[in-house]
């Protein structure tokens, strides 16, 4: 580490020597016992410096193109999906275009059936998600921190988030038959792997002085844990939860798509299953919108909030295409 | 206190020792600034003194609560305030959970006022300049309550107006303290500018070859600082010309 690193040049300096001890001509060492000026003047200086060199408080109004640039992508494709349909190269009743959907849906909704598979599925996903996350947490963690553990478990763990979760689910139907407890194992399977495997990858991320300095101040192992190593890994956990999220929902449909009928439920799923059965596109398209919407609604409503006052919070954000 | 260091060694794995034969005493309230070239160990020494690494040879004596450690960067926590900071320093100090949440909050103000940052305690890391967080990190190293204090460069990267304002509270706040502070430079200045006494630590291995007192007529004649500092300045270039070949 150089000693002269000026890290704020902003800041007029009076003396021109670098002070670099094997450099400076020795003749030239005036070294001044203090800086000339009583203590006053000196709380003054301090003051600011303190001022010039802290950031100013920004406040940003709302930004629209944070709304306007995402609705435009969206109309310019749905535009686009149409004039394709109006063009007449495929039979309506295969691809039906933008306004056939939008009016099933209307359809859908009036039946309650749409309602009703959102509910469901969602519900599902929800709860199965938060079981991953109250089960993965600690044994992330634990794998994090313990090495034996994580030597004899990470590949295993990191084989499972690679597998596809549908694996599971003739497994699950020997196992539960046809019910709830087959969607959420699939679930489960599908999320926590996937969760662990970003706990651990924020840990791995944590500037080992972060620990140095938990030692230094008395933490004991839980304390290190908890109070340093969880809020310093947050980050990495919670892209860890956004993936968890994602393969919570996926493993969902595959479970719900699979797995009709017995006591389980009507989802999005068994939606989208009733609608091939059917071959009917309208209703196929209608459920591939509103799992694809559900999607879009989590990370917007719930995770990009969230990570964008984690961030914000940690001085993280700026520069970013956020 | 004191603490003494009694022909202590380290080194790592089957390398070149990067210790060797270490001994000083340092005695307790005293200033001791711990001057090397970089690469001599000094970063060791004091990780050795807060018990961070164990010395593969010799023998130490440190307080046995163990020390305050101030790092080169401020390794403040980024997901806290400058309060927050502070007071999770005294709640993990506070092993016999003795101090209530308002008792902490109203220490961590005092700390706060001590390093003059008051209205700063909501503000967090990456809001501060990079002296501000030196001086949460004195308060937080301060929060430990310990009577040891390390200090590992911690004023390396700030500018020099900065620098000089934060000796000029470190000296404030050491004499209002009664801490013992062993502080790792290598800037000669700086070591002159702070320490009672300076140590001279040789590079690989290092070991304590030389060792000056500062006295008062040193604090207030600018001659006879520069005079200390010239002597020292030649004898760490030579320490450093030695392993020119």
């Amino acid at each position: 580490m150089p000693t002269d690193q000026e890290t704020r040049p902003a800041i007029p300096e009076p003396e021109v020597t670098p002070e670099d001890p094997f450099l400076e001509s020795e003749t030239r060492h005036i070294t001044s016992p203090s800086i000339k000026g009583n203590p006053d003047e000196l709380r003054a200086l301090e003051a600011g410096l303190d001022k010039l060199q802290s950031d100013a408080g920004r406040k940003a109004g709302i930004d629209w193109t944070r709304i306007l640039l995402p609705v435009a992508a969206l109309v310019v494709l749905i535009l686009a999906w149409q004039i394709y349909v109006s063009l007449g190269f495929k039979r309506r009743d295969l691809v039906p275009g933008p306004l056939d959907v939008a009016n099933h849906v209307g359809q859908l909704w009036g039946e309650g059936k749409i309602q009703e598979a959102v509910w469901t599925s969602l519900q599902r996903g929800v709860i199965g998600f938060l079981i991953s996350v109250v089960v993965a947490t600690p044994l992330g963690l634990l794998l994090a921190q313990v090495q034996p553990l994580r030597r004899a478990f990470g590949p295993l763990i990191s084989g499972l988030q690679v597998l596809p979760s549908v694996a599971w689910v003739p497994a699950a139907i020997i196992w539960f038959g046809l019910t709830d407890g087959t969607v959420y194992f699939v679930v489960l399977m599908g999320a926590i792997p996937s969760i662990i495997n970003g706990l651990i990858s924020g840990v791995d991320q944590i500037p080992p002085q972060y620990r140095s300095v938990g030692k230094v101040l008395g933490a004991n192992r839980f304390q290190l844990a908890v109070q340093i190593i969880l809020p310093a890994a947050l980050p990495g956990y919670l892209s860890g939860l956004k993936q968890g999220w994602a393969f919570s929902w996926r493993s969902l449909m595959a479970a719900e798509i699979i797995a009709v009928g017995g006591t389980i439920g009507f989802g999005l799923g068994s939606l989208l299953d009733q609608g091939r059965a059917l071959s009917d596109m309208s209703t196929v398209m209608a459920a591939i919108l509103a799992i694809l919407f559900v999607g879009i609604l989590i990370e917007l409503l719930v995770f990009a909030p969230i990570e964008r006052r984690l961030l914000h919070r940690r001085g993280l954000l700026a520069g970013s295409t956020r | 206190m004191p603490v003494v260091l009694e022909n202590l060694g380290k080194r790592f794995g089957d390398g070149a020792p990067v210790l060797d034969d270490v001994n000083a005493t340092i005695e307790q309230g005293e200033f001791v600034a711990l001057l090397g070239a970089s690469g001599c160990g000094k970063s060791t020494l004091l990780n050795i003194l807060a018990g961070l690494e164990e010395p593969t040879s010799g023998a130490l004596e440190v307080p046995s609560d163990g020390a305050a450690f101030m790092f080169q960067d401020s390794a403040l926590f980024p997901w806290l305030t400058a309060r927050g900071n502070i007071e999770l320093a005294l709640q993990l100090a506070d092993k016999g959970k003795s101090l209530s949440k308002a008792a902490r909050a109203a220490r961590a103000t005092e700390l706060l006022e001590l390093v003059h940052l008051g209205g700063a305690g909501e503000k967090r890391p990456h809001e501060l300049s990079g002296g501000m967080r030196q001086r949460v990190a004195l308060a937080r190293a301060l929060a430990q309550d310990r009577q040891l204090l390390l200090m590992d460069e911690p004023f390396a990267a700030l500018d020099a107006i900065t620098r000089d304002l934060l000796h000029d509270e470190l000296e404030r706040i050491w004499k209002e303290t009664g801490r013992t502070i062993v502080f790792v430079t290598h800037n000669v200045r700086e070591a002159v500018r702070l320490g009672q006494r300076v140590l001279l630590l040789s590079s690989r291995p290092g070991r304590v070859v030389a060792e000056w007192d500062v006295t008062e007529e040193h604090r207030t004649d600018p001659g006879r600082a520069g005079e200390l500092t010239g002597t020292i300045t030649r004898r760490l270039r030579e320490e450093i010309r030695r392993h020119a070949n």
